[in-house]
């Protein structure tokens, strides 16, 4: 079956449905990590149609009952990863690493159809799958990444793995740019850069907030791309709420070269309310006082 | 006595010609760990990834991830003090087969604290999912890496190279979670691990010459720490139980035991020889005298639990030693 080509509407359609989604969520408990689906919208949309190439989902479709933890027993138990089609030598892989994007994640697995709409019942309900922040069984995961800078280097080796079988599907890892602090990014990517690792492909929500305000407030990480060149990786720097030029930052020239896909973005970008609170929008929490003026907006949605 | 060199090396190689998934990465000390002659051979199955042991540790569960066979080779210390975060979330909670072989530890080392492991086995023993070896011999050394390898999950090596005296018969191999007896008795029941299994066969063939009655157990395998002829040896003893072990005396073998003693409602006095604190830069066999980790340690503490005057000298305990460690 041919991989479907979505229109940038068809596209801008998913990332909108994503922040409505979660903006639901938000609305619904009274607060959640909202900032993060608003400015990932147009990239975890664009990741999920027609920069990656996965195949069908082989997930259970909708929330199950949390499969246990890992063990020398339980290890057959579903992987969050199955919802990005089963691997396969010509198919992407998805490494997310920001997991606090988890609800960003299965948002945009419901909008092409690789999880029930209904998800959001389930989410961060004690004893599901679901979880706020997501592991090895969470929808769309492959890994367990929050403890933030270690998902690079798992996705790292297993591309290289693949390259060594000769597998020609990518190895993609996102990142936020607060984690690019942590000092095993860099680790890494002097290391993928070694081992010329052409199939890793890095995409980063460069939204500039973290937990305790903006980031050049906390830990300046600028200049990103000049950063990423000199530790010997390929990196471009675009607007992340433009979906054509996002999917086009994918066609750079990266010859023995990991990518780096740098998306500038906003965490208030489609919630206007939220602007002022930028930058400290990590969790964001709706109050009796702000109830209205989100529940208009989605609303209108 | 006879000194075997760089077993693990032998048996690196042999391993990695049964099994052509198993790969090597090291931070630098390949060299260090006895697979310089692995990275000749296999040059494509030799990672080098710089002095960074946390991309390494993440780096080796994407490989595991995809069906190879990562044998990590660094220095123990930084297997676990460094990289817990890294060994824990990338590797021991998805339980990926990952293999952590750690050189010189404990007070193995002359290279000072930053190069002791002295609290690993309480730290690893604490990972759930992990296994914990800890060798003592060649005989060890010689069966450990495949008891590693067919593990279900990660595993923690400590290891020993360059000369290491061959104490078991080297057609006795070495047996997941049980203890190798080494003498009989039931007044005692002395549990060694590491380099402290040789002064406990020192001072258990003097204490036996005095009439006290010895049951020495060398321990390998320290987590799981579930083994029975353990139990059945301790309900024995009619004096209690000393330990010994290359090690802090907080969260290994000692610990290990009193927890197994409080389980099965064993009451009796447990004496734990080993370290009480950070070591610094000396030789072994000054660290052992200076620390206490050696024979006549033993003997003190038999003397304690027995409430006998054994009138046991050092000439008494002398006995052929193998070659010490001088390199970092």
């Amino acid at each position: 079956m041919d991989k479907k080509i979505y229109t940038t509407e068809e596209i801008q359609a998913i990332a909108d449905s994503i922040r409505k989604q979660i903006l639901g969520i938000a609305l619904k408990t009274g607060g959640c990590y909202l900032a993060q689906a608003c400015s990932s919208a147009e990239i975890v949309a664009s990741l999920y149609t027609n920069v990656m190439n996965l195949g069908p989902s082989e997930g259970p479709g909708e929330p199950i009952p949390f499969p246990g933890v890992p063990g020398p027993d339980n290890m057959d138990y579903p992987k969050g990863a199955l919802y990005n089609g089963a691997p396969a030598p010509d198919k992407d892989r998805l490494f997310v690493s920001c997991c606090h994007y988890a609800s960003v994640i299965y948002s945009a697995l419901s909008a092409v159809g690789r999880l029930c709409p209904e998800w959001t019942e389930k989410f961060n309900v004690d004893g599901w799958n679901m979880e706020m922040i997501g592991a090895e069984h969470s929808p769309g995961f492959e890994n367990t990444a929050g403890s933030l800078g270690q998902t690079i280097s798992i996705a790292a080796g297993t591309a290289w793995a693949r390259k060594a079988r000769g597998d020609s599907g990518r190895n993609f890892v996102m990142l936020g740019d607060g984690e690019l602090q942590e000092g095993q990014t860099w680790e890494c990517i002097q290391a993928a850069s070694y081992y010329k690792l052409d199939n890793l492909i890095v995409v980063i929500d460069a939204n500039g907030q973290q937990v305790e305000g903006k980031i050049e407030d906390q830990m300046n990480v600028e200049p990103l791309v000049d950063r990423f060149k000199a530790f010997g990786a390929e990196c471009v720097s675009v607007d992340g709420h433009n979906i054509e030029e996002f999917e086009k930052a994918f066609e750079t020239e990266h010859k023995d070269k990991p990518l780096v896909v740098i998306g500038r973005t906003k965490g208030y970008t489609g919630m206007k309310p939220l602007e002022k609170r930028w930058p400290f929008l990590h969790f964001v929490r709706i109050g009796k006082e702000d109830r209205e003026e989100f529940q208009k907006i989605y609303d209108e949605m | 006595m006879k000194i075997e060199t760089n077993t693990h090396e032998k048996n690196i190689l042999r391993l990695a010609e049964e099994h052509p998934e198993l790969v090597v990465l090291s931070a630098d000390l390949g060299t260090s760990c006895e697979v310089k002659s692995f990275r000749a051979k296999y040059p494509d199955r030799y990672f080098t990834l710089g002095i960074a042991e946390q991309n390494m540790v993440s780096w080796a569960a994407g490989l595991a991830r995809e069906g190879y066979r990562p044998f990590i080779h660094t220095f123990a210390v930084f297997e676990y003090r460094r990289v817990l975060d890294q060994v824990e979330m990338s590797v021991a909670y998805p339980n990926l087969p990952v293999v952590f072989v750690g050189f010189v530890p404990g007070i193995t080392t002359p290279g000072g604290v930053s190069h002791q492991s002295i609290n690993d086995v309480a730290v690893m023993r604490s990972v759930p999912n992990m296994a914990v070896f800890d060798v003592g011999d060649a005989t060890d050394i010689d069966y450990i890496l495949d008891i590693a390898y067919n593990y279900n999950g990660p595993a923690y090596i400590r290891q020993l190279r360059k000369d290491v005296p061959r104490l078991f018969p080297a057609d006795e191999p070495v047996v997941f979670n049980r203890a190798r007896v080494l003498s009989e008795g039931d007044d005692v029941v002395l549990l060694s691990s590491s380099i402290c299994t040789e002064e406990a066969m020192r001072a258990t063939a003097v204490l036996k010459e005095r009439g006290v009655s010895v049951q020495h157990m060398h321990v390998t395998t320290l987590a799981p720490f579930t083994d029975p002829t353990i139990v059945d040896a301790i309900a024995k003893a009619k004096y209690g139980v000393v330990t010994i072990e290359n090690h802090l005396k907080t969260g290994g073998l000692g610990s290990a035991t009193a927890d197994l003693m409080a389980e099965h409602g064993l009451g009796k006095r447990l004496i734990k020889v080993g370290l009480d604190g950070y070591a610094h830069g000396a030789s072994k066999m000054y660290l052992m005298e200076k620390y206490g980790i050696n024979a006549m340690k033993l003997v003190k503490a038999v003397e304690e639990l027995t409430g006998k005057e054994l009138n046991i000298n050092n000439e008494d305990l002398q006995e052929v030693r193998f070659v010490d460690f001088l390199e970092v």
